[in-house]
C-alpha cells in the first residue's frame, strides 16, 4: 500500500502549499507579469507570464545551490516541505534511503538559454559554471545531494502528464525495497524561450512556473495512491476525449458525487475542448489549477495532485481522481483515496 | 524474479550503421572519429568528434517523416528497428524505454537562432514540437509500429544503461512480456562547447582512457536498442537468444555535479549490487565495458572502484573502454556498450582500450590494449553520468546460463 504522505508546493501564488491552497480556494489569479527580451531586428517582444514570488530566505545554504537556476530552487523549496523536518533530519543522518524522481518537460531552461548566448558570442569564454546546470538531471542530483542520499535518482521526460509516470517510478522503487521513501518532484521555470513557444500553442496560454513534491512510502499517514493506470498514448488524430475517459476507466474512478476531479483545464477554450467532453456532466467536485495560477506544464500537473491531497485531508471528497491531458505525448492520471 | 532475455538488438555509432559495421569495427581495433561539419566548431580548441554517417532516406519510412525526426531520432530509429528485425518482431503492444541526455538539442538550436534574429515565426511551431523528445519518440514508435507506454530517462550519461535496466525490471517481475529499450544522443554545438567550457575534450581529439597522460574525453553520436523479453516468451516464439540480463543496479553519487567519489563509491555500489544480485564473484566476470571516459578524474574513481570490488581478483579482470574507439555518446553511451557487450558474448572477442602509452598507476586490473579473442561468458558494463547517476547492467551469454 504506497501512500503520499507528505506535499510541497511552489507556485504562482507563493512558497508552500497553504499559498496554493488559498489562491485556489478564492480564485484569485497572481498579477501578471512581463517578460521583455530585444531581438536583432523589429521591436522587443513582451510576453505575459505568471511569476514565483522571490525565494523565501528559509531556502538552505548549501554549496550546491550558490549557482543554480530558479528550477532548482522551486524543485528545493517544494521537496523540503514535503519532506518535513523530521525525514530531513533522518535523511541528514544517513537513516533514510530516499529516492528522488523529476518529472520534466522543459527543464533547466534559464541556463540553457544563457549558455547558448555565450557560446554563440565566443565559446572559447562560454561559462563552465553554467552549462552543468543545463543538464536535465541538475535538479534533481542537487536533490539527492542536499539530502544526503545515494539511493536510485532518475529524471524523466514528457509532456505535463509525466508525473503519473514517477508515481508508477516511485511505486515501483517502493515495492521492490530500493527506498525507504520516494520524493516524486516535478519544476518548472519560465525563460522566454519556453514562454514564447507555449505563444505558438495558443496567445491565450499563460506561462508560469513552479514547482511540486510528493513523498510516498509504504504506510505512515497520507491518501493511498489507489491508481495509476497506464498512460494512453495520443496519437495523430486520436480523440482525446475519448483517451482521456480510457485513462478515467482504467483508473477506476466513479462519478459517485464525492470523487474529486483535478483536471488539467487552463482556460483556453481550444485546450479544454477534450476535457469538457470527456467529463461532461461530472456531478463531484472539481478543481482547474492552471486557470488560476497558469500553465507551467509538469509542475502544474504536480500542483494538481497537491491539491487534490489537500481536499482529501479536507474531508470535501472521499476520493480524487487527478488526470492530464498532455501536450503531445499522453493522457495519464492517478486515483487516490 | 523471471529470467530475462535479449532477442535483438541494433547499433549506429561512428563505427558503423549496424551490428555487423561495429562488430567488425571493434574486431579489428578501429577509431572513428573525423572533423565535425554539423555546426561550427573553428572557435573550439577541439574540432573532431566520432560523428556518424546518416542515410539521406530509409526505404519504408515516408521522406516528410525521415525529415521531421531529428538527427538522434533517426538514429535511434535505425538502431531500434534493426533490434526488432533481430528479434523477429514487426512492431506490437510492448513499452519503450529510452535514455537520452541532450536529445533533439540541435532543433532547440535553430529555434533560438531564429527566434533571436526576430525576422519570421516561420517553422517555429514545428521546432518546438521537434524538439521535445517525447514527440520525438512517440512518432519513432508509430514509424516502428510499436504501441505501448513511452518512458524517457534523462539521467545524463548514465541514461542509456538505466533505460535497459528499468526495461529488465519490467520484465522481470512481470510487469511486460517484451520491453523495446535504449539511448540515443546526437551531436549539438551546445553540448559540445558546453564539454569544451569545462576542459573536458582532448585538444588532440584522441581519447586514451586509462592512460596516465590522458588529457580528456571525446564526444561521439549514436544509439544502440535492444529487445528485453522474457525467457519464457523468448521459448514461445522460439526465436534465438542473444544473451541473458542478469542484473542491473543503479545508485546515486552525492560528491559533486560533475565530479565523481574519488574512490569511487558510487561505482563500487552499483558493481556490488549488480554482481551480487547475479550470484556472481567478480572473477566470474569476463570483461568489463568501463565507463572510461578518458578525463583524469573519471578514470581514477572507476579503476578504484573496479579495485575494491575484485579486491585480489584485480589482475585478472579484463576491462576496455570502447570510448577510445567511437567516443563519449552520453545519453546513448550505456545502451551502445551494453550492444558492445552483447557483440562480445556473440562473437567472443574483447574490444580494446585504444591509444594507450602508459598505463595509468592506479590501474590495477588487465587494461585491453588490443583486440583479443576470449572465451567470454559474462560481462559487466558501467555507466556514470553528471548529476551522479551511476550504472550497472550484467550479461550473460545464453548458452552459459542454463
Amino acid at each position: 500500500m504506497i501512500r503520499i504522505t507528505g506535499t510541497g508546493a511552489v507556485s504562482t501564488a507563493g512558497w508552500g502549499v497553504p499559498a496554493l491552497m488559498e489562491a485556489l480556494d478564492s480564485g484569485t489569479r497572481p498579477v501578471l507579469a512581463e517578460l521583455s527580451r530585444e531581438r536583432k531586428s523589429g521591436s522587443p517582444v513582451v510576453t505575459s507570464v505568471m511569476r514565483v514570488p522571490p525565494a523565501p530566505p528559509t531556502l538552505p545554504k548549501s554549496p550546491r545551490l550558490r549557482r543554480v537556476s530558479p528550477i532548482s530552487k522551486f524543485a528545493v523549496g517544494a521537496a523540503i516541505e514535503a519532506l518535513g523536518p523530521e525525514r530531513m533530519a533522518k535523511a541528514a543522518a544517513g537513516e533514510l534511503r530516499l529516492g528522488v524522481v523529476c518529472a520534466l518537460l522543459n527543464g533547466c531552461v534559464n541556463y540553457s538559454n544563457r549558455f547558448f548566448g555565450e557560446v554563440l558570442a565566443d565559446p572559447s569564454v562560454a561559462s563552465p559554471i553554467l552549462f552543468p546546470e543545463t543538464v536535465f538531471n541538475a535538479p534533481s542530483s542537487h536533490l539527492s545531494s542536499l539530502f544526503n542520499s545515494t539511493a536510485p535518482n532518475d529524471t524523466i521526460l514528457g509532456d505535463s502528464a509525466e508525473i503519473f509516470t514517477a508515481l508508477e517510478i516511485a511505486t515501483e522503487w517502493l515495492l521492490r525495497g530500493d527506498c525507504d521513501g520516494v520524493l516524486v518532484v516535478v519544476p518548472e521555470e519560465i525563460d522566454w524561450l519556453s514562454a514564447e513557444a507555449l505563444g505558438l500553442y495558443s496567445c491565450e496560454a499563460i506561462p508560469a512556473e513552479g514547482a511540486a513534491a510528493l513523498y510516498l512510502e509504504t504506510g505512515g499517514e497520507g491518501p493511498q495512491l489507489l491508481a495509476i493506470p497506464d498512460p494512453v498514448l495520443l496519437g495523430p488524430g486520436c480523440d482525446r476525449a475519448e483517451a482521456l475517459r480510457a485513462v478515467l476507466n482504467a483508473g477506476g474512478a466513479l462519478d459517485d458525487g464525492r470523487t474529486l476531479l483535478a483536471d488539467s483545464r487552463s482556460g483556453v477554450c481550444r485546450f479544454d475542448a477534450a476535457e469538457d467532453r470527456a467529463y461532461a456532466g461530472w456531478s463531484g467536485p472539481r478543481i482547474s489549477v492552471r486557470e488560476t495560477l497558469g500553465e507551467a506544464f509538469g509542475a502544474s500537473s504536480g500542483l494538481q495532485v497537491v491539491a487534490a491531497i489537500e481536499h482529501l485531508r479536507r474531508g470535501t471528497a472521499d476520493r480524487a481522481f487527478v488526470a492530464t491531458l498532455g501536450g503531445n505525448e499522453q493522457a495519464a492520471g492517478c486515483l487516490l483515496g | 524474479m523471471r529470467p530475462v532475455a535479449i532477442t535483438g538488438a541494433g547499433i549506429l555509432t561512428s563505427m558503423g550503421a549496424d551490428l555487423a559495421e561495429n562488430a567488425a569495427g571493434f574486431r579489428a581495433g578501429r577509431t572513428a572519429f573525423r572533423p565535425v561539419d554539423l555546426f561550427d566548431v573553428s572557435r573550439q580548441r577541439v574540432g573532431t568528434a566520432g560523428q556518424a554517417e546518416l542515410p539521406e532516406s530509409v526505404p519504408g519510412v515516408s521522406r516528410k517523416a525521415w525529415q521531421r525526426m531529428d538527427r538522434g531520432s533517426r538514429m535511434a530509429f535505425l538502431a531500434a528497428r534493426e533490434a526488432l528485425e533481430m528479434a523477429g518482431l514487426s512492431g506490437g503492444d510492448m513499452p519503450v524505454m529510452i535514455g537520452t541526455s541532450a536529445a533533439a538539442m540541435p532543433v532547440g538550436e535553430q529555434y533560438y537562432l531564429q527566434a533571436i534574429e526576430g525576422k519570421s515565426q516561420r517553422r517555429q511551431f514545428l521546432r518546438v514540437e521537434s524538439y521535445q523528445p517525447q514527440h520525438q519518440m512517440a512518432a519513432m514508435m508509430r514509424a516502428l509500429g510499436v504501441r505501448g507506454p513511452l518512458r524517457i530517462l534523462s539521467n545524463a550519461c548514465a541514461s542509456g544503461a538505466n533505460a535497459i535496466g528499468h526495461a529488465f525490471q519490467l520484465v522481470s517481475e512481470g510487469k511486460a512480456e517484451r520491453v523495446l529499450a535504449g539511448g540515443y544522443d546526437a551531436l549539438s554545438q551546445l553540448v559540445f562547447a558546453g564539454f569544451d567550457s569545462l576542459q573536458a575534450l582532448s585538444p588532440s581529439g584522441i581519447p586514451r582512457p586509462f592512460d596516465a597522460a590522458r588529457d580528456g574525453l571525446a564526444l561521439g553520436e549514436g544509439a544502440g536498442f535492444v529487445l528485453v523479453e522474457s525467457l519464457e516468451a523468448a521459448k514461445a516464439r522460439g526465436v534465438d537468444v542473444m544473451a541473458r540480463i542478469l542484473s542491473y543496479a543503479a545508485a546515486t553519487d552525492i560528491h559533486h555535479l560533475t565530479q565523481p567519489h574519488p574512490e569511487g563509491d558510487a561505482a563500487l555500489s552499483t558493481m556490488v549490487k549488480a554482481t551480487r544480485a547475479a550470484g556472481l564473484e567478480p572473477e566470474q566476470i569476463d570483461y568489463i565495458n568501463s565507463h572510461g571516459t578518458g578525463t583524469p578524474l573519471n578514470d581514477v574513481a572507476e579503476a578504484r572502484a573496479i579495485s575494491r570490488w575484485a579486491g585480489a581478483a584485480t589482475p585478472k579482470i579484463r576491462v576496455s573502454s570502447t570510448k577510445s574507439s567511437i567516443g563519449h555518446l552520453l545519453g546513448g553511451a550505456g545502451s551502445v556498450e551494453s550492444v558492445i557487450c552483447l557483440l562480445t558474448l556473440r562473437d567472443q572477442f574483447l574490444p580494446a582500450s585504444l591509444n594507450v602509452r602508459e598505463i595509468d598507476p592506479v590501474v590495477e586490473f588487465d587494461l585491453v590494449q588490443q583486440p583479443r579473442e576470449a572465451v567470454v561468458k559474462t560481462v559487466l558494463t558501467n555507466s556514470f553520468g553528471f548529476g551522479g547517476a551511476n550504472a550497472t547492467l550484467v550479461f550473460q551469454r545464453e548458452d552459459w546460463s542454463r
